[in-house]
Order: C-alpha cells, then structure tokens, then sequence
C-alpha cells in the first residue's frame, strides 16, 4: 500500500474529510474541512469521491514524504488546484500560505485511515479521529479508480471573500443589525476550528431578555455581554447560550474557513433566497470539475 | 412551533422530551438534532431540502415518542472543588451541608450540549442555585463537576468552562470506543455519591 509520511505537520495539520453529522445528540459537533469547497475540489479532481480524506493545513503547509510516489492536489491556500505527480522517495515541501488560512494536502486514492462513526475528520477537541499529525506519521493512501480529470477548477471557486453573507440570527430583533453591516470587524488570533473572534465596534443588544440555552448552527454569529461576536466553526460547540445575530450562509463558509487572524471582515444580509441560490451556483460550478 | 435559524438549519420549538427525535432524525435530508431545554435544532442537507419541506415532515410526525427505558447512573464524586468553599459561603452553608445538598438530590439529564458528552442535569436544590463565575476558566480538567444557575452538569472532556467546580469524579463520561460514547442520555437519571 502507498503512504504518505509527515515531515513536518507545519503549524497544525489534521486529517479531514466532510465530517461526521448526527452526533449532535452526544453534543459532539460535525468537525470536517474547514472549506469543504477546497477539499472537494481537490478529491474531484484526483476523481476520488469527493469525500476523500486530506491533510487540512493551518497557515502554513508541511513537508511530506512518498515514499511510492502519488499523485497529488493541493487545493486552497496551497494554491494547486491541478493534479501533480510525486515520484517515488520525492519530498513535497510546502511554503507558509500567502493567501488564506488553510490549505489542503489531497491524494488519489484518499488517505486509507481509520473512520470513526463513518469519517475520518479530527474533531480536536473530544479526540475523534486522533489529534493533530505529528512528524514522522505514516497515513496509508487508499486504491486509486479511474482516470485522473485533466479539467481545472474555474476560478470562482477559487475565489474567497472577506465580505460574508449571512441570513438574519435568531435574536436578530435584540440588535441593530443595520450598525452590524455598516461595521469592519478583525479576526482575533484566538481564532480556531471552534470559533472565531472578532473584534470591533461592540454590538449592544437592545434586549434585555435571557436566552435559554438553545442549539447553535454552523457559521451561528452570537454575542456575548461584552458585544465582540464569535463566530462559532466546524468544531464548535453545540448548543449556546448567547443571542446570535446572524448565520453565514453555507455558499460563504469556505471563505470562513480561508480567514487569517488579522483579517478585516464586513457583514450583508441577504434572503435566505438568496443564499440557496448562491450554493446552488456554487454546486453548478463544483460539477463542471 | 418553527424559528429560522440559516439557510441550511431550523428550530423546532417545545420541550424535547415530547418530540420522537429518533423519527426527525430519520425526515429525508435532515443530517443532525441538537436538542436543549426548550427546542430542537434540526439540521438538514439543503441541496436535498428545504424548511418548508422538513417543517412539513415533522408535523405529520406522531406526536408520542417512543418510551425510552431510563438508566439511574451513581457517579462517586470527590467534593473537593476549587468553588466548593465560594459556593457554600454564598448560601451560608458549610461544605459538608452544600455536599451533602448537592449529592442528596435526584437529576434527570435535559439534554447532551456544549462539548461531547456534556449533560446539562436538571434538578439542583434551589439552596445552591449560583450564577456562573464572571470570568471563565481556560481549563477546566476533565471529570469536574460544576453548577451553573439551576443546572449541575459533569464536564466529559478538559475544555473551558464557566461553571462553578465543587468536585471531581474519575467516571469516564465521554469514550469514543463506547456506544453511544457519551455515558449519560437524555432522560436517564442522575445521583452523586460523595468519596
């Protein structure tokens, strides 16, 4: 069987795939990429199903050894996006990302690991699917089936924003969410998986009602007393007791998942038309690879 | 009875014990549930449905779940806690009567959230009712056993966490090798032994 041994993991490197819904009920959330569009991308490319377990990279990429070749797709912050060959013994070896914050490491054949509850996917913080990779791991690589795509990923897949769109909260009505979409706010480098904190002009919720604690959505933005909003990620908690003032829309969360700390981000609601029809152009496009 | 929650998310409002989740779980496209203490948030595929849709689906839903069998868990605690002393102080108690307060009652698990495996446990004794700790910690060890406004909960895994600790217990609560993987389930009951 081929492998792949880490090098280096660089600054954090993890095994992903598209996660592990329906555990919600033992409070465990989906984990999976963090831009789900890379890896799908790069799995499509290689032409394995688009699920494929990859090697999601933090900020900077890693240094990889193949010790029977491969063949590869680094998509995202990796910035490949075409199929490359790996000769036998050959070290790949990845820079500190320029653009973006996550890059994706993806093999034909995917990485043959262990899956827990059917995915591969790390969930850091309860443990599944194993911690972060460590230098010297081996990850087998799976079979590879039929003919790698000489097809390229259009470039408005490739594309991320730093302007999100989002669908109004469930206490959208505590704020003024008009101050909200006129704000710049800055990705806080205590920004990971779970969340991401922003910081900027504090929200004041007008409200002064408790919320019960309730369940939180992917890309949910609450608030806490103090008005500096989180925006709760792939590995986030799974229920919350903060009013949330709006939800990214699922076309924008790739782009969640490329952000830096430091990063300046701006808000706009649109309709929850409106966010269907950006992912169903989003899945057209997605097709064409 | 429903509340948008994003494009790809709703809530169903009411008491969870009284939806047949196993059934919503089940509705074409629905991907995961995340129940609480006065709703369920249902998340689903949106490329293969839509709120309409599962809204439509979960009314047409019979109304009665099915009667789950309960397990009455005993779980040994070390009533030694960093908080124990602020806590009892707070209600005017000693530790040996907030101790004494805590393991005396009955708990009945509202719901699994925040982090795998934490259940939120209802039916802590009004007398040690305490508000949450105004800064949260940044680790709170595994098998500490908080209170936070009328709930009592055990924290599965090493995460932060705002709640007052007043013990500790070597219970695993969350094992990845164990099915389901969280010891506690929604209903299920509740007691502390102190050691």
């Amino acid at each position: 069987m081929r492998r792949v041994v880490v090098e280096s993991p660089g600054l954090l490197a993890t095994v992903q795939d598209l996660g592990r819904p329906g555990y919600g009920l033992q409070g465990v959330s989906r984990a999976g990429a963090a831009d789900a569009l890379a890896l799908r991308i790069g799995n499509r490319l290689l032409r394995n199903a688009e699920g494929a377990a990859a090697i999601e990279m933090t900020l900077t990429g890693g240094r990889f050894v193949f010790p029977e070749g491969a063949e590869i797709a680094l998509t995202g912050a990796a910035e490949g996006y075409s199929v490359q060959r790996i000769a036998p013994g050959e070290t790949l070896r990845l820079g500190s990302f320029v653009h973006g914050a996550r890059g994706y490491l993806c093999v034909r054949g995917g990485l043959a690991v262990p899956r827990i509850a059917s995915s591969a996917s790390t969930h850091l913080l309860s443990g599944l699917g194993g911690g972060p990779l460590r230098k010297g791991e081996v990850l087998p690589i799976g079979p590879a089936h039929g003919e790698i795509a000489d097809g390229a990923a259009p470039m408005a897949l490739r594309t991320y924003s730093k302007e999100l769109r989002v669908t109004r909260g469930p206490q959208a009505d505590w704020f003024d969410c008009d101050r909200f979409a006129q704000g710049e706010y800055e990705v806080s480098t205590e920004s990971n998986r779970m969340g991401l904190r922003l910081t900027g002009e504090p929200i004041v919720s007008s409200h002064d009602g408790q919320m019960v604690t309730e369940g939180v959505a992917l890309g949910a933005i609450q608030v806490p007393a103090g008005g500096q909003p989180i925006l709760l990620f792939v590995d986030q908690q799974t229920t919350g007791g903060y009013p949330k003032i709006a939800n990214v829309i699922t076309a924008d969360l790739p782009s969640v998942g490329q952000l830096r700390p430091r990063d300046r981000i701006r808000f706009q609601f649109v309709s929850p038309e409106e966010a269907l029809a950006a992912l169903r152009a989003q899945e057209a496009l997605l097709a064409c690879i | 009875m429903f509340r948008f929650a994003s494009d790809q998310a709703l809530y169903v409002d009411g008491p969870p014990e009284a939806m047949d989740l196993a059934a919503m779980s089940r509705i074409p496209g629905v991907v995961n549930l995340h129940p609480a203490y006065a709703s369920v948030l249902v998340v689903f595929d949106p490329l293969r449905t839509g709120h309409r849709a599962v809204e439509q689906e979960i009314l047409a839903l019979p109304g009665r779940p099915l009667h789950l069998p309960r397990t009455h868990h005993y779980i040994p605690v070390r009533y030694d806690g960093p908080d124990l002393d602020a806590v009892a102080a707070l209600h005017g108690l000693s530790r040996d009567e907030a101790t004494a307060l805590h393991a005396g009652a009955i708990y009945t698990v509202a719901f699994l959230g925040f982090a795998p495996g934490f259940a939120y446990l209802s039916g802590l004794p009004e007398a040690l009712r305490t508000p949450r700790l105004a800064t949260p910690r940044k680790v709170v060890p595994a098998g500490s056993v908080g209170i936070a406004g009328q709930q009592t909960g055990v924290y599965p895994l090493e995460t932060p966490g705002g709640w007052q600790l007043i013990g500790h217990t070597d219970v695993r609560m969350f094992d990845v090798e164990r099915t389901p993987m969280s010891l506690l389930q929604p209903g299920d009951r509740v007691s502390f032994e102190p050691v």
